[in-house]
C-alpha cells in the first residue's frame, strides 16, 4: 500500500494490465517518450518499448481508427486521446465502428480498446481544455463509460475497463488528477464496473456525482449536515451501465434527489438520470428533483468557477430539496 | 489506353499505367504474374460469377424481394486481381463493392444471399442492409457504409500483425472518393510513418456517386498522393486482371520486406450506377460508358484464354448454367428463410446483455408487432 494520486495509480494499472497481457499496447498523442502530457503513460515506454507504448502521429481519427484495426487482429489497444475536447475527430470511428463492430458483424468480430482521456474543468484550460463531454458517449450503443474519483477506484476501474469485453471510454477527472491522493495497494485488482460507490450515507436526500464534482458534493453534505440536512452521496463511477438499483434505491428511502454534473444541463445525463428515477421511484419521491449543472454555454475561461457546478451551488439545492 | 481524362494542367505526376495484357492477347513480360491457364480460368470463372450475381441482385432489388444492392458492373477485374494476390493469412477489408472477391475468398454463396434478404441465417443477423455481409473465415472485414472509415482499420491490423511479427498484410478497398476522407489521409500517414505492410487500394471509377473524380483532387492522379505519405504510388490498368494481379503480388512483396504500404490506383470505370438507389443518366453521358465498354474486364480475359484454347463454348454455357442454377437454389432457400427473432435486436450490442437492454427486450416481446413487420 502506498499513497499515491490518481496519474500514479492510472499509471500503475497500464504497468501491470501490460505485464499481465502481451496484447496490451498504449498508443496516442506524446504517450511515450514524453509519457503523456500529464505524466499519466510515463516510463512505460522504458518498461515496454517503443512498439508497445506508441507516440502516434497527430490525429485523432487516426489513432482511434487503427486501434478498432489492431483490435480486430488481437492486440488490445489502450488509446489516449490527450484532452476529451480533442476526441470529436475520432467520433465518428467511436460512434459508427467501434461502438457498432460487435452488433454489425454478428459477433463474429468485436473491437474491443479502451478510450482513456482527461476531462472536466477548473483547471484554467478555457474552451478546449476543460469539456465534459459524457452524455455524447453514454447515449451511444455499444459503449461503456467510466470515470473514477480516486485512486484507488482509478487503478481498479481501469483494470476491469480494460478486462471488460466491450469497448470502454474512461474519463479521467484532469482537476483531481493530483490533488485526490489514497492508499492503493500494489499488483492486480479490480472495481467491478457498474457499482456506484455510496461515499456518503444520508436520510434526507440523495445526491449523485461523479469525477471531479463527487468532492464538490461532499462537500456540500458535509455542510448541509451543520444545517440539520443528511445527505446521500453516490459516486456513480460507471455513467453507462449505470448501477440503477444502487441509485433507486437510496432514492426510495430519501425521497428526494439532486444530481451533480459538469457537463451543460440540456439533454445532460442528469436529464437521464431524474428520468430513471421518476420512472422507477415516482410514488417515493416528496420532492421535484434538481440538477445542478455547468450551464448550457460553451465552458469558460475567466468565469470557469461560476461556470463550475461547486459546492456553494450544490448546498443550496441540497437544502431546498430537502425542504421542500 | 484510358479514356480517363486528365481535366487540367497540374505538377508532374506518376503518369505510367502499367498494363500486361495486350490487346493481340499477349503479355508483357515486363510485369506478367505468369499465371497459369488454371489459375486465369479461376479467376475468368469468378469474374463471370460476380458480373451475373450483379445482374441477379439487381433484379431482385427491382422485383421488390431485396431492398438494396450496390454492385461492381465493370470493376471487376480490379476487385477479383487485387484479391487474388491476397495470401490465405492476409486480411481484406472492403469498402461495399467487393462481394465477388469475397466469394473466391470462400464466403459461401449461400451466406450472400443470407445476407441479401437479412434472414435468420445471415451471419450479421439481418442487422444490416444488402451487401453488408462479414466472413471472419476468410478475413474479411465488417462492412460499413460510410466511406472510407476502413481504411485505418486495415492499417490497425498490419500493425498489429507487425507488432506480433507475423506475415500478415491488409488489402483495403476504397474508391475514388474515400481519397478525400480523413480517414484515407490517417490512414496512409499512419502506415507510411510506420512502414506497415498495407495495400492501399484505390479503385478510380471515375465516380462518387454523382461527382466525377475532377471534384474529389486537383491532382493529375490518385497515385501522386503516395508522393505525399514516402510511400510508393501505382498506376495500374483496373480493367486488366494480369496487371492488377502482378502490382497487387509487388505491393505484398515489398510489405513483406518490411518496406512498408503501397498505394494502388486501379484506374477502371464504374459502369451501373453507385447502386440500385440511382440513375446515371441523370449526371452522366453515355460516351464515356461506351468507350469503356469495349474495354471490358471479363471480355478481355475471355479472348486470352480463348486465343489459347483454354475456354470454349461449351465451358461457357456449363459455367453460365452452374451459376445460374445455384443462384437460384440460394435465392429460394433464403427468400423462405425466416427473419431474425425478436430477441436478437438486443444481442451482440454488448459481450452479454446489461440490464437497460434486458427491459427493453421484455417490453418489445410484451407489446404489440409492428404492423408491417419484414419477418
Amino acid at each position: 500500500m502506498a499513497l499515491v494520486n490518481m496519474v500514479q495509480s492510472i499509471n500503475d494499472a497500464l504497468r501491470v494490465a501490460m505485464r499481465a497481457d502481451q496484447r496490451v499496447v498504449v498508443l496516442g498523442e506524446d504517450v511515450g517518450k514524453v509519457g503523456g502530457v500529464f505524466r499519466v503513460t510515463a516510463g512505460l515506454q522504458e518498461e515496454f518499448g517503443e512498439e508497445r507504448v506508441i507516440d502516434t502521429p497527430l490525429s485523432e481519427n487516426g489513432i482511434v481508427g487503427s486501434a478498432v484495426g489492431m483490435a480486430l487482429y488481437g492486440i488490445l489497444p489502450v488509446v489516449e486521446i490527450q484532452f476529451a475536447d480533442f476526441i470529436w475527430p475520432a467520433y465518428d470511428q467511436i460512434v459508427n465502428e467501434l461502438a457498432k463492430y460487435r452488433y454489425r458483424s454478428g459477433g463474429e468480430y468485436s473491437a474491443k480498446i479502451v478510450i482513456r482521456t482527461p476531462v472536466g474543468g477548473g483547471i484554467r484550460g478555457g474552451h478546449y481544455h476543460s469539456q465534459h463531454p459524457e452524455a455524447a458517449f453514454i447515449g451511444v450503443p455499444g459503449l461503456k463509460v467510466v470515470i473514477p474519483s480516486n485512486p484507488y477506484d482509478a487503478k481498479g476501474l481501469l483494470l476491469a475497463s480494460i478486462r471488460d469485453p466491450d469497448p470502454v471510454i474512461f474519463f479521467e477527472p484532469k482537476r483531481i488528477y493530483r490533488a485526490a491522493k489514497g492508499e492503493v495497494p500494489d499488483g492486480d485488482y479490480v472495481v467491478p464496473l457498474e457499482s456506484a460507490n455510496v461515499v456518503r450515507a444520508g436520510r434526507h436526500v440523495t445526491v449523485l456525482a461523479y469525477g471531479a464534482m463527487l468532492y464538490e458534493a461532499l462537500d456540500a453534505a458535509n455542510k448541509a449536515a451543520e444545517k440539520g440536512v443528511d445527505a446521500e452521496v453516490i459516486d456513480l463511477r460507471t455513467l453507462w451501465p449505470l448501477d440503477v438499483n444502487t441509485v433507486v434505491d437510496s432514492v426510495k428511502r430519501t425521497g428526494r434527489l439532486v444530481v451533480v454534473h459538469e457537463a451543460p444541463r440540456t439533454a445532460g445525463f442528469g436529464a437521464e438520470l431524474v428520468t430513471l428515477v421518476t420512472e422507477r421511484a415516482f410514488f417515493h419521491l416528496e420532492a421535484a428533483p434538481v440538477r445542478v449543472t455547468g450551464f448550457d454555454t460553451p465552458f469558460p475561461y475567466a468565469l470557469e468557477m461560476e461556470y463550475l457546478p461547486l459546492s456553494h451551488r450544490i448546498l443550496p439545492a441540497i437544502l431546498s430539496v430537502a425542504r421542500a | 489506353m484510358s479514356p480517363a481524362k486528365s481535366p487540367r494542367p497540374g505538377p508532374a505526376a506518376p503518369d505510367d499505367i502499367i498494363s500486361v495484357l495486350r490487346d493481340d492477347g499477349s503479355l508483357d513480360p515486363a510485369n506478367d504474374p505468369k499465371l497459369t491457364d488454371e489459375e486465369v480460368r479461376h479467376l475468368y470463372r469468378h469474374l463471370v460469377q460476380t458480373r451475373l450475381l450483379d445482374e441477379r441482385f439487381v433484379q431482385l432489388q427491382r422485383q421488390g424481394r431485396i431492398g438494396f444492392h450496390v454492385g461492381s458492373l465493370g470493376e471487376e477485374a480490379a476487385i477479383l486481381g487485387s484479391a487474388f494476390a491476397m495470401r490465405e493469412k492476409d486480411w481484406l477489408f472492403p469498402c461495399y463493392r467487393e462481394f465477388g472477391a469475397a466469394l473466391m475468398r470462400g464466403l459461401s454463396l449461400q451466406t450472400l444471399c443470407d445476407n441479401m434478404f437479412g434472414n435468420v441465417n445471415d451471419t450479421v443477423k439481418g442487422r444490416q442492409m444488402p451487401c453488408h455481409y462479414t466472413c471472419r473465415a476468410v478475413g474479411w472485414a465488417s462492412i460499413s457504409s460510410p466511406v472510407g472509415t476502413q481504411i485505418t482499420h486495415a492499417v490497425g491490423a498490419a500493425w498489429a500483425a507487425k507488432i506480433r511479427r507475423e506475415d500478415s498484410a491488409s488489402l483495403v478497398y476504397f474508391g475514388d472518393g474515400a481519397t478525400s476522407s480523413s480517414d484515407f489521409h490517417s490512414g496512409l500517414n499512419f502506415a507510411g510513418v510506420f512502414r506497415l505492410p498495407v495495400v492501399f487500394l484505390c479503385r478510380n471509377n471515375g465516380w462518387a456517386i454523382s461527382v466525377p473524380v475532377e471534384r474529389q483532387t486537383a491532382t493529375r492522379t490518385f497515385a501522386e498522393k503516395a508522393v505525399a505519405y514516402g510511400i510508393p504510388g501505382v498506376r495500374v490498368d483496373g480493367n486488366d486482371i494480369f496487371a492488377v494481379v502482378a502490382v497487387t503480388r509487388a505491393a505484398v512483396e515489398r510489405g513483406k520486406r518490411g518496406e512498408g504500404p503501397t498505394l494502388i490506383e486501379a484506374i477502371t470505370y464504374r459502369m451501373g450506377g453507385h447502386s440500385t438507389s440511382d440513375d446515371p443518366n441523370r449526371y452522366r453521358e453515355t460516351q464515356a460508358v461506351e468507350a469503356w465498354a469495349a474495354r471490358d474486364p471479363i471480355e478481355r480475359v475471355k479472348s486470352y484464354l480463348e486465343k489459347r484454347d483454354a475456354w470454349s463454348d461449351a465451358d461457357e454455357a456449363r459455367l453460365r448454367s452452374d451459376i445460374e442454377a445455384r443462384f437460384r437454389e440460394a435465392v429460394l432457400i433464403a427468400e423462405k428463410t425466416p427473419g431474425p427473432p425478436l430477441e436478437s435486436l438486443f444481442e451482440d450490442v454488448y459481450a452479454r446483455v446489461p440490464w437497460h437492454l434486458a427491459e427493453q427486450r421484455a417490453e418489445l416481446v410484451a407489446g404489440p408487432r409492428a404492423p408491417s413487420s419484414h419477418g
